[in-house]
């Protein structure tokens, strides 16, 4: 059990290299003069700075706020899209109906679109959970599509035939079949709603990550500007660690690909 | 309650009718098929004019060459598809749709990938709304009878073909059809374990008065387990000869194997599905149309 425990230790250590090797090339990078440390300090600064916000309480405050308008939206985005994917996937003259609208709709970028939400809803909450809302629905909203219309019709049949109801069907067939590739949308989407939010932040607003983000820049704190993107990298990264984590629990009964 | 139900349909109707319990009635159903995307939709005539009468409590086996619309007749007998022409009626009442009367045990597996073994063989148990206490009962009887036991918390991925085939005979089992709508299910299990299943199948029915469909590419098969098999022709799909199966019941592998009159039967049967063979390969060749070869088999050949 011990060699065990040592050998996972050994694989994370591994997998770990590459980022500490990334971090020495960013330290030695500005302190052996290759680059200006005025834009880019060395990491043990940037570190120093991300340990500074932490203790004042001053990233935590930024962060609750991010992570509540992206829950927001991203709830939203849930509530609405799976449903609306499983009427559209299911219901054939649905589909046809309002596909070329969501043809054009999902190339509409999100971002191109947060003025009109600012216009519509105010440089306040509502249009952040908005533009959020809007960007997480296309994913979730497309991959629930065909999720149902991947479900292979022998089990519909098979459901069918043992008398199961529409909604039976629904529940216990179309929905589980649907679903690695519903959850696929909702991890795609939930590192899509960090992104951007972050970026509706930074156009208006007076708190949040984005924020911290614009404002460090303004006011020429180099390192906090830097310790601000890393602690949203590593939320992000939390995000989908997660999400792997839960998917994997939830498809346990999907077959596994060998790896050759 | 349910047999008592019928009994009394019997008396009021009083007609002979009624002690059938499938009447297939003109059956034809065609196929639209899209060869490219180009051309029009044209349309394959899977089954013409089939009619069947299955008695209550019968096993009827279907034999017939690959395409002549065996899974075609099963699923529109589960009201999985509606016929274009013809009618279906159960118990002397027309039939539309599926219900819980009729189990199908389907030629692909068709087990839900999501659900470990014991919630496959459950699933129309859920449906019939019978408690979780009396489903895991039932469940764990079925798993054990098809020789199981042990995979009830694995997932279908997990198990070969033959055992999955085995769980979807089980899950049909399970929530109890009259009517058991049978599509090759004994196909991919090895020999020993097969004649093992029809052993079991004969002795369920036996003891539970099932009426019994059976589509089967083997004439052994067909012949051991069934009161009559019901020899199909194909293009166009018809049933060209039923043939009565006089072996004494009840019938087991062990001892009904080498019996003479057995494989008498099966050569009949044989030579009768021959003859569907050759009808085909004449009709391509010379471009006739069907000829009914019923009479063209004659007893001398057969003996
Ligand atoms: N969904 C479908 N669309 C178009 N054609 C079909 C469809 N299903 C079956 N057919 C055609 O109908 C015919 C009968 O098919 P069916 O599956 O009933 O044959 P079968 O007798 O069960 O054959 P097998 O013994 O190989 O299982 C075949 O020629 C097949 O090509
Ligand atoms: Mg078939």
């Amino acid at each position: 059990m011990l060699l065990n425990l040592f050998k996972k230790l050994l694989g994370h250590t591994y997998s770990l290299l590459a980022v500490a090797i990334f971090l020495l090339i960013w330290e030695f990078i500005p302190k052996l003069g290759l680059a200006d440390t005025t834009f880019l300090p060395p990491f043990s600064k940037v570190a120093a700075a991300l340990w500074k916000l932490t203790v004042t309480g001053v990233l935590f405050k930024h962060l609750i706020i991010s992570l509540q308008r992206a829950v927001l939206g991203f709830g939203l985005g849930l509530l609405i899209s799976i449903p609306l994917g499983l009427l559209i996937g299911w219901f054939k003259g649905v589909e046809r109906f309002v596909d070329p609208l969501l043809q054009t709709f999902r190339q509409t970028s999100a971002l191109a679109l947060f003025p009109v939400f600012i216009l519509l809803f105010g440089i306040g909450e509502v249009s952040k959970v908005a533009i959020i809302f809007w960007s997480v629905q296309w994913p979730i909203l497309l991959n629930t599509i065909s999720g149902v219309k991947s479900v292979e019709p022998l089990l519909i049949k098979s459901a069918r035939s043992m008398g199961a109801s529409s909604f039976t069907l629904l529940l216990k067939v179309i929905v589980p079949g649907a679903f690695p590739s519903i959850f696929t949308g909702i991890r795609l989407s939930a590192t899509y709603s960090i992104l951007i939010l972050i970026a509706a932040e930074m156009i208006g607003s007076n708190a949040g990550l984005g924020f911290l983000l614009y404002e460090s820049e303004i006011k020429f704190e180099i390192p906090e500007m830097y310790a601000a993107i890393v602690t949203m990298s590593l939320l992000g990264l939390a995000v989908n660690y997660l999400l792997v984590a839960v998917g994997g629990r939830l498809t346990r009964w999907k077959e596994e690909i060998p790896n050759t | 309650m349910l047999s008592q139900k019928r009994r009394n349909l019997n008396i009021v109707t009083g007609d002979s009718e009624i002690s059938s319990k499938i009447v297939v009635e003109n059956i034809s159903h065609q196929y639209h098929i899209k060869k490219s995307k180009a051309e029009k939709k044209k349309e394959f005539t899977a089954l013409k004019e089939v009619s069947l009468k299955v008695k209550k409590g019968e096993f009827i086996a279907i034999v017939g060459p690959s395409g002549c619309g065996k899974s075609t007749l099963l699923d529109i007998l589960a009201g999985l598809i509606n016929a274009k022409c013809g009618k279906i009626f159960i118990d002397g009442k027309l039939a539309h749709g599926p219900a819980l009367d009729r189990g199908i045990v389907m030629q692909g597996y068709a087990l839900f990938p999501w659900r470990t073994i014991r919630k496959n063989v459950e699933f129309g148990l859920e449906i019939k709304g019978i408690p979780k206490k009396e489903r895991a009962e039932l469940s764990r009887s079925f798993i054990e009878l098809v020789g199981l036991k042990g995979f009830e918390e694995r997932y279908p991925h997990e198990l070969s073909g033959g055992m999955k085939q085995r769980i979807a005979i089980a899950r049909a089992l399970a929530y109890d059809p009259d009517v058991l709508l049978m599509d090759e299910p004994f196909a991919a299990v090895d020999a020993q374990t097969r004649e093992v299943l029809q052993d079991e199948l004969l002795r369920i029915w036996e003891k539970t008065n099932k009426t019994i469909v059976f589509v089967t590419h083997s004439i052994d098969e067909a012949v051991f387990l069934a009161d009559r098999v019901a020899v199909m022709t194909s293009n166009p799909g018809t049933i060209k000869e039923i043939i009565k199966i006089k072996l004494p019941r009840p019938r087991r592998n062990a001892d009904m194997r080498q019996s003479a009159d057995f494989n008498w039967i099966r050569h009949k049967v044989w030579q009768s599905l021959q003859n569907t063979v050759t009808t085909i390969n004449e009709e391509r060749e010379s471009g006739l149309t069907y000829k009914d070869l019923a009479e063209e088999i004659s007893p001398s050949v057969v003996l």
